[in-house]
């Protein structure tokens, strides 16, 4: 690392500021990233990174202050003019087309006709030399996660790329995946790459990054040295209050069986989906089970099937209370008091072109008696939704707004609130603070705890394992669309569960597969 | 301006999508789509050799200066708007019925039908029964998209679609041969409606008839369904969402169903109205379209129930503007058909500003 020095840096943003109508996502921003350096840029959702980012990569324009490159004055007009300068940016959501191979991919998404054989070669020879295995000739929809984002970086470094954005890019990994992904990020810096990374997870950034600047409410609010702080005091840089951890439960409480799922399986209606495999559990009431596992390993056709957005052959499969429910369709499963926030908010857990008040009437006026000889109480409906927005702190500009102008953390409060205020005795919660601020998760998984205090059986399915050992009793993990025997939270160790998740996917690459129950 | 001006502003002007739909675009986007048709038009007639204003004079005023004509023109939005009625329901959800030209042949098949089997009852209840059987043969009609949808998965635009022809050709078998007025020395028509079996006239002199108060009962009737029903809120849901509707536990299938026989029952009532109001016997030919330019005054009206009322108005306009201009300036009727084509084309094509806004990115900051 050659720190320390007085270089110039690589990239400096003096006062950059941008308006929206109504809000201003970036006021009076500075960033200073120098060569070879892993800057993290942290942030609340909604704190202005992405457009910071965008501007940065010519997607949008700022309204106004200067970008300084290696010192010189720097215009970007379009992303196109920022992958010549030597900027490449690796976004969260891949850009694949799955029928198609790596080398196809990539190709696409480089100017003019490109000689294929030799694309391959070069994405081998760099795959080879950053540690980042890649097969050319392999159809995408044949990889994991890990390696569909290895295509995403590869296809960045085939355009020596001085600056590199990364926009959260393990939430889609195993541990190992992240891990390995860190020792090639830890490379390119040596080689004088400057990486400019965001996520929210700040034991990442403790781990990885050299600098780290915070910014809050589309403001500057300081730039430090991540691997001085802590993880606590980093978050409370960024929500700007103190940050209280969930309190955990005692593994102990454990009440009679709610949920209990035997010999589950399900074939998958997509093409690309995962069939169910004999999946076997069961959620106790006052406990929280996490369901852990790399997305795409069945996680989807679990919770359709816990839903009754897809319905069993044999109703017996399911139990709730003892009762078979295997057949029966969502609206009858809330009516015996199970509720669910999908891992999809826009467009599945709401409508985003319809107001709030419409999206808490989607799936409460059963539980919440909101329809009188047929007709909707608007006035009940309407007050249903203000009581989710100041007991969840969803920050809006009134219940008549569009589901779809809220941000992710306030829509998930959202959806979270509406569900758990239908008193459930059973919630299922797929990736509860997915793209969620510090700040929002700690109160979802607080609301979460609390419920589970009052009894109710809480399932949790995510990604992110710090979340399942911060709130879950037990954790499974599914893999390949089987789910592992579940494990107290103190028997298991993140390596094995991560082991686990690894499957028989070979995600982890050469690592040695785990059979799972 | 330069060619070469332009082509900079063309570069320097960006679409980019608002982050809420833009309430107040919505409603003036059909205004502009009507500017924008108004401009073509004087284009169009200025080409033709007439005199624009005067053509427009004809197409727009002169129809509609007299008592009767603006009679005229409620006797021919009653039908556009009542099929537009139901099929905007259908759009809603994303249920493309644009059958309804032959729902509403088979609704006045079905409905003039029962006068043709009881021509010589006389009583109060004929016509009412006539109303029903006219909405069943509709919503019947409209079933078959259903059931192939539902089941196999058939696109209902082109199978409603097709059941027009088979409806109208139908009805061309029965006037030419069955149904056949015996005393009509062999026209192709069937017998005329006797006093009981038409609709009552509201205004003497004039062919305003009972059908109008049917169609604003349905157009206050579906308003109502729409903004303060449960079936209402599953429509809005399954066509903005289908995913959030399924996780509510809204059947698709159910509303596939409900949407077209809904749409089918509202056509047919439209065609059972017509047969028993204006048109009084059954012809081979019942209607000028209605069923089609109904899917101009469904979209026009932003499928709201009282823009459909403002936008069956304008297009029955179009109707009695055609035949105006093609009595007083020699002008084709084909006039009507364009100008209903370009009030759609302009719609669809104003709608963007809806979603999406044009911005001018600022000069001198346009670098490389």
């Amino acid at each position: 690392m050659e720190m320390g020095e007085a270089a110039t840096p690589r990239l400096e943003l003096r006062g950059i500021t941008k308006a929206y109508p109504g809000v201003l996502a970036n006021d009076n921003i500075d960033l200073k990233i120098l060569p070879g350096e892993i800057h993290a840029l942290l942030g609340e959702n909604g704190a202005g990174k992405s457009t910071l980012v965008k501007i940065i990569y010519g997607v949008l324009r700022a309204d106004s202050g200067s970008m300084h490159w290696n010192g010189q004055p720097l215009e970007i007009a379009n992303p196109h003019a920022a992958r010549k300068t030597g900027i490449g940016m690796i976004f969260q959501h891949f850009s694949l087309f799955e029928a198609m191979t790596v080398t196809e991919n990539i190709a696409l998404g480089m100017p003019g006709r490109q000689n294929m054989a030799e694309l391959a070669r070069r994405i081998t020879e760099i795959s080879e030399n950053y540690g980042l295995p890649l097969q050319p000739d392999r159809q995408v929809h044949t990889l994991s996660v890990g390696e569909k984002q290895r295509i995403e970086i590869v296809r960045c470094l085939l355009q020596n790329p001085k600056l590199l954005i990364m926009d959260e890019p393990t939430s889609v990994l195993t541990p190992q995946e992240a891990d390995k992904m860190f020792e090639t990020l830890r490379r390119l810096a040596d080689e004088g790459v400057s990486i400019l990374y965001i996520s929210h997870k700040l034991d990442e950034i403790k781990n990885l990054c050299h600098k780290a600047t915070i910014l809050r409410g589309g403001k500057y609010i300081s730039e430090c040295d991540p691997t001085v702080e802590t993880a606590k005091s980093l978050a409370e840089m960024m929500i700007g209050t103190n940050l209280t951890a969930p309190k955990h439960l005692d593994g102990e409480t454990k009440g009679p069986v709610r949920l209990k799922v035997r010999n589950m399986s399900l074939d998958s209606t997509d093409q690309f989906g995962i069939d169910l495999n004999l999946v076997n559990f069961e959620v106790r009431r006052g406990e929280i089970l996490g369901i852990a596992g790399v997305a795409g390993n069945g996680q989807v056709e679990l919770l359709e099937a816990l839903s009754g957005e897809a319905l069993l052959e044999n109703a017996n499969e399911i139990l709730l209370e003892e009762q078979p429910i295997g057949k029966l369709g969502p609206n009858e499963r809330r009516k015996l008091g199970m509720a669910f926030v999908p891992e999809d908010r826009l467009g599945h857990g709401s409508v985003p072109d319809m107001s709030l008040v419409d999206n808490a009437f989607l799936s409460a006026y059963g539980q919440k008696k909101l329809l009188k000889n047929g007709l909707i109480e608007s006035r009940k409906t309407t007050n249903f939704a203000e009581e989710i927005v100041s007991k969840f702190d969803v920050r809006t500009a009134g219940v008549s707004h569009t589901a779809g102008s809220l941000s992710g953390g306030n829509l998930q409060k959202f959806i979270v609130g509406r569900e758990m205020l239908q008193d459930p005795g059973l919630i299922i919660i797929a990736h509860p603070t997915w793209g969620v601020d510090a700040g929002a998760a700690a109160s979802i998984h607080q609301a979460m705890i609390d419920l589970a205090e009052k009894g109710a059986a809480v399932l949790v399915v995510s990604q992110d394992l710090d979340e399942l050992f911060a709130i879950s009793n037990r954790i499974a993990v599914i893999a390949e669309g089987r789910l592992s025997v579940s494990r107290g939270i103190n028997e298991i160790t993140i390596e094995e569960i991560g082991l686990l998740m690894g499957g028989t996917h070979g995600a982890g690459s050469g690592k040695e597969t785990a059979s799972v129950a | 301006m330069a060619p070469d001006q332009v082509r900079k502003l063309l570069v320097l002007l960006k679409i980019e999508k608002r982050p809420e739909p833009s309430r107040s675009m919505i409603y003036a986007t059909p205004v502009l789509a009507l500017l924008l048709t108004i401009l073509t038009g004087i284009a169009l007639f200025t080409f033709l050799g007439v005199d624009p204003l005067e053509a427009l004079k004809n197409f727009f005023i002169v129809p509609i200066n007299n008592p009767y004509g603006f009679t005229e023109l409620l006797v021919k939005a009653t039908p556009l708007v009542l099929c537009a009625i139901g099929l905007s329901v259908g759009f809603r959800a994303n249920v493309w019925n644009i059958g309804a030209e032959g729902q509403l042949t088979m609704g006045a098949i079905v409905g003039g039908g029962v006068f043709i089997y009881l021509h010589d009852v006389d009583s109060v209840f004929l016509l009412p029964l006539m109303v029903i059987f006219g909405i069943i043969g509709g919503a019947l009609w409209a079933a078959i998209p259903a059931f192939l949808k539902t089941r196999f998965n058939a696109n209902e635009i082109l199978t409603s679609l097709m059941l027009v022809y088979v409806a109208i050709l139908v009805l061309s078998l029965l006037v030419h041969g069955p149904w056949r007025d015996p005393d009509g020395f062999n026209f192709p028509e069937s017998r005329t409606f006797s006093e009981s079996a038409t609709m009552p006239i509201l205004w003497e002199g004039t062919r305003l008839h009972f059908g109008s108060i049917i169609a604003l009962l349905v157009v206050f009737g579906t308003w109502i369904m729409l903004s303060k029903t449960l079936i209402g809120f599953q429509i809005k849901v399954i066509g903005a969402a289908p995913k959030a509707g399924s996780y509510a536990g809204f059947s698709q299938k159910k509303i596939v169903w409900f949407c077209l026989l809904f749409g089918g029952a509202m056509a047919g009532l439209a065609g059972v109205a017509e047969v028993s109001g204006p048109v009084g016997q059954l012809l081979p030919s019942i209607s000028p379209g209605y069923g089609f330019t109904a899917i101009i005054v469904a979209f026009l009206g932003r499928l709201h129930p009282i823009g459909i009322v403002f936008a069956g108005l304008l297009m029955a306009l179009t109707y009695l503007g055609g035949e105006t201009a093609q009595i007083n300036l020699g002008l084709p009727v084909a006039v009507t058909g364009v100008f209903q084509g370009m009030v759609l084309f302009y719609l669809l094509a104003c709608d963007v500003l809806v979603n999406y806004r044009f911005r001018f990115a600022q000069f001198g900051k346009a670098a490389s």
